[in-house]
């Protein structure tokens, strides 16, 4: 019996061994988790990450917002209207199968099916295989965001993909409801394949042993995600040392974490930019440009970053941030109180008017908060704000609609160039070209020539000097109230080297994480 | 009797169709739950494009006229948008987590509530009733939510001997992915602590309060009077005399408080960040998961019918007097 028991402990303590040794489990809370394993069934900022964890895109950004070749080791371009890739060799696939062009070329083609992704690749004209290590990626017309979009083209394993699956459905199918392979099932080239996966409860992965990037210093051999929804239950978590990171860190816990000597605090600058909408389809006196200026001085910006924010976000002026291509440097916040009364005097709405006000309560950091700030700033110009808020599930509806005098929209440019905001948020609304699909009326013809003819400049210096004409333009026209672009911010453990993986584009690439 | 059953079911299905009927009409109100689906770029066009394909834009009553047709043919509630799979897999899903829940809640305040009620009645006057009954009206006042984070800060921020969050290691019961239960592993049990504790503290101090009364009143009866006269000794009279006959309201009572427990995991379910029904609710709420919804009310529904149905057929033929009240 003895002996039986000897046995027995020595058995687990050599079990116990072999699982410790070099074995870094990293337990990460998030506010969600992705919808599913499809890389290109949403386009939505959880989707990517999953995205750079278990598949890798040709290119990827730098915390510097370079680009930073992945499995595509070179590009050249050939000419205006095509961009030549060189794709790294002796890549392998989760499922064993060798990683070459037609990956490449396949992967393409679905993203181009998906509704979330085909607006994206709309300026392309196809993918075409050179050899077994060269692809070439043609444009309808100059385009000079190319590798910004290739930062996009996650390969998916076309040989995993193809055929059907045991309910007699092609595997390659990309659907929004119903069952389909690629919802349950994923094979890319990344660091991590998925081992378990309960929606909204648990995503576990384990490290991809045969993983092409041997340089990467990154050491987490078990990846284990956790969707916390509740702010305070997410840095409870962290605090009590169940989990290694979270994010996002509800500002009024950033000083809770940054005392406490067991984890850190890591911020990095974003680029959504928060903002309200004047309509003046709806309000007149959003037609006269002295009116729009009397608002954009009225708010205090900086104030709400400083009190709301808790400088977890920067001030902003105009439309694209610091490092972006139209970024100016000139444009500064404007909040003046008296220049306001001014304005709105010389405009002659010395007594004010009332309008109507919605923002969301659970879209943006802080966002119902901002929004009553700037409902008191507005009052003491004389603009009485009748304010509602509304969960996210509702206030879309709304915004599509345009219900309400003023409305929150925050963006952020998915091609993470500065004509995307023109795009969507300023170009005057069209609904046969799509411009402007989140504009609420302001218009103005110079922005949208200049943005239409920054999309096929390929020359950057006069695609900087355009793409900032119109940050100019709309500063003069004060097109919208600017507040700032949120920062991402992690809290970690003291352990967890955070600062290298993470960029403003909050994909952070646990793959070359490091925990000491 | 059998006229009387049959009754009863035509009540129930009525009552289940007006209920889905309500929820059906109301549902615009909850949102669009394509806007979830897809990404910010997605023109209004493909959205609507999706809605249709989803059914979302026929009639109100093709929609709920599908939906019943579904439900009463194939069992067939509809699918979640949200978790992309049969309504009907999402919530069975889901129970497991919450039956645990309530059952560990259930055993606090029945191993609780006992002792310091029986005690707190005999010994009115003795420092450990006056705390009992001045702490269980701290409580009571307290919400749960409150209590729930003041016990995750201290028991897992500050001491860190318990976990904050979620339900821990989970093993198969059944071996086909149905019931997934935290009771078998240590790390599960001990997720179960903390909530079911900040669960229990509702309805513990409403038990310890029920048992000191009641007991109190038995004490004040007649039979009670008569025990001690015949020279019982205390303990006999206290558990055998007066404790069973206090038990029987409070089980009742108890039956009744277990159903309305399940209601308020809700929000312990939120903050623990528990996978149970509740935090499904939440999350359908959140995300303007209509179908699920729809189909969560419903199953909600036809639980609390037949439960009653049963009740009613059983005092049938217990008590026939019921019956003959029925027919009139």
């Amino acid at each position: 019996m003895k002996k039986l028991l000897l046995t027995v402990l020595s058995v687990f303590m050599v079990m116990s061994l072999t699982v410790s040794a070099g074995a870094k489990t990293f337990k990460m809370g998030l506010d969600a988790d992705p919808v599913s394993l499809d890389p290109q069934v949403q386009l939505s900022g959880g989707m990517l990450q999953l995205s750079h964890w278990v598949f890798d895109p040709l290119v990827r950004w730098t915390q510097d917002m370079e680009f930073e070749p992945r499995l595509a080791t070179s590009w050249e371009r050939l000419d205006d209207l095509t961009m030549r890739f060189h794709l790294r060799k002796g890549v392998k696939f989760h499922s064993g199968n060798d990683f070459t062009a037609k990956d490449v070329k396949w992967s393409f083609d679905r993203m181009r099916k998906s509704v979330d992704f085909k607006g994206l690749l709309e300026p392309f004209e196809g993918c075409y295989i050179v050899d077994d290590y060269t692809v070439d990626v043609k444009t309808k017309k100059a385009y000079p965001l190319v590798l910004n979009m290739a930062t996009y083209f996650f390969a998916m394993d076309s040989e995993f993909y193809t055929g059907t699956d045991e309910n007699g459905q092609p595997k390659d199918a990309i659907l929004k409801i119903g069952e389909s392979f690629a919802l349950n099932n994923a094979s890319g080239t990344g660091p991590f394949i998925v081992t378990n996966r309960q929606h909204n409860v648990i995503l576990e992965m384990k490290r991809f042993e045969d993983y092409w990037d041997t340089n990467s210093p990154g050491n987490v051999t078990e990846f284990i995600l956790s969707p916390i929804k509740e702010n305070a239950t997410r840095v409870a978590a962290l605090l009590s040392g169940g989990v290694d990171w979270i994010s996002p860190v509800p500002p009024q816990d950033f000083a809770r974490i940054q005392s406490d000597d067991k984890v850190k605090l890591v911020n990095i600058n974003g680029g959504r930019i928060i903002t309200f909408q004047m309509n003046p389809n709806r309000v007149e006196a959003f037609k006269d440009v002295r009116v729009r200026q009397a608002i954009v001085h009225a708010v205090n910006n900086e104030g709400i970053v400083k009190q709301i924010m808790k400088g977890t976000a920067t001030v902003a002026a105009q439309q694209g941030p610091e490092g972006y291509l139209g970024y100016k440097e000139n444009l500064t916040p404007r909040y003046d109180l008296e220049k306001a009364k001014a304005l709105m005097k010389e405009a002659g709405y010395e007594n004010g008017f009332e309008i109507s006000m919605m923002a969301p309560n659970n879209r943006y950091v802080n966002d119902a908060k901002i929004a009553e700030a700037t409902a008191q700033m507005l009052g003491r110009i004389g603009i009485k704000v009748n304010l509602k808020t509304l969960p996210k599930a509702q206030y879309w509806n709304e915004y599509d609609d345009r219900a309400a005098d003023m409305m929150m929209i925050g963006w952020h440019s998915d091609t993470e160039d500065s004509g995307n905001f023109s795009e969507f948020l300023t170009m005057c609304p069209n609904a046969e070209t799509g411009y402007g699909q989140y504009n609420s009326g302001y218009c103005n013809p110079k922005v949208d020539e200049l943005t239409i003819a920054a999309q096929s400049e390929t020359d950057m210096e006069k695609r900087k000097a355009m793409l900032q004409e119109i940050e100019q333009i709309l500063y003069d026209d004060a097109a919208f109230v600017p507040f700032h672009w949120q920062n991402h911010s992690y809290g970690v453990k003291k352990n967890v080297q955070a600062q290298p993986v993470i960029n403003a584009q909050n994909f952070p690439y646990i793959g070359d994480l490091v925990i000491e | 009797m059998i006229a009387f059953i049959i009754r009863r079911i035509l009540q129930a299905v009525v009552v289940m169709l007006v209920i889905s009927l309500v929820v059906f009409a109301i549902k615009k109100e909850f949102g669009d739950p394509v806007r979830d689906l897809v990404g910010e770029r997605v023109t209004p066009e493909e959205r609507q494009q999706i809605a249709d394909k989803m059914g979302l834009n026929d009639p109100f009553l093709i929609q709920y006229g599908r939906f019943v047709k579904n439900a009463v043919t194939q069992g067939d509630l509809g699918r979640s948008f949200l978790y992309n799979k049969p309504n009907l897999e999402v919530i069975v899903n889901h129970a497991p987590a919450t039956i645990e829940l309530v059952l560990g809640t259930a055993l606090i305040i029945i191993v609780l509530s006992l002792p310091l009620g029986v005690y707190c009645a005999l010994k009115p006057r003795s420092w450990l009733s006056r705390f009992t009954m001045s702490f269980s009206t701290l409580g009571v006042s307290m919400p749960v939510f409150l209590t729930a984070i003041l016990l995750i800060y201290l028991f897992a921020v500050h001491w860190r001997i318990l976990p904050s969050y979620g339900r821990g290691e989970t093993v198969d019961l059944f071996g086909n992915g149905i019931w997934m239960t935290g009771l078998l592993t240590i790390d599960g049990l001990k997720h179960l602590i903390l909530p079911c504790i900040s669960l229990s503290t509702l309805m513990l101090p409403l038990f310890i309060r029920l048992i000191r009364s009641e007991m109190m009143e038995v004490l004040e009866t007649e039979y009670i009077k008569y025990a001690w006269a015949k020279g019982l000794s205390p303990k006999r009279v206290w558990l055998v005399h007066a404790f069973k006959n206090t038990l029987l309201p409070v089980i009742t009572v108890f039956g009744v408080q277990i159903g309305i427990m399940f209601a308020f995991t809700l929000l312990t379910e939120l903050v623990f960040q528990w996978p149970g029904m509740g935090f499904m609710f939440l999350e359908a709420v959140n995300r303007a998961d209509l179908s699920l919804l729809i189909a969560y009310l419903v199953v909600v529904a036809a639980l609390f019918v037949v439960v009653n149905t049963v009740v009613d057929i059983l005092y049938g033929f217990i008590n026939p007097t019921v019956r003959i009240a029925g027919t009139k």
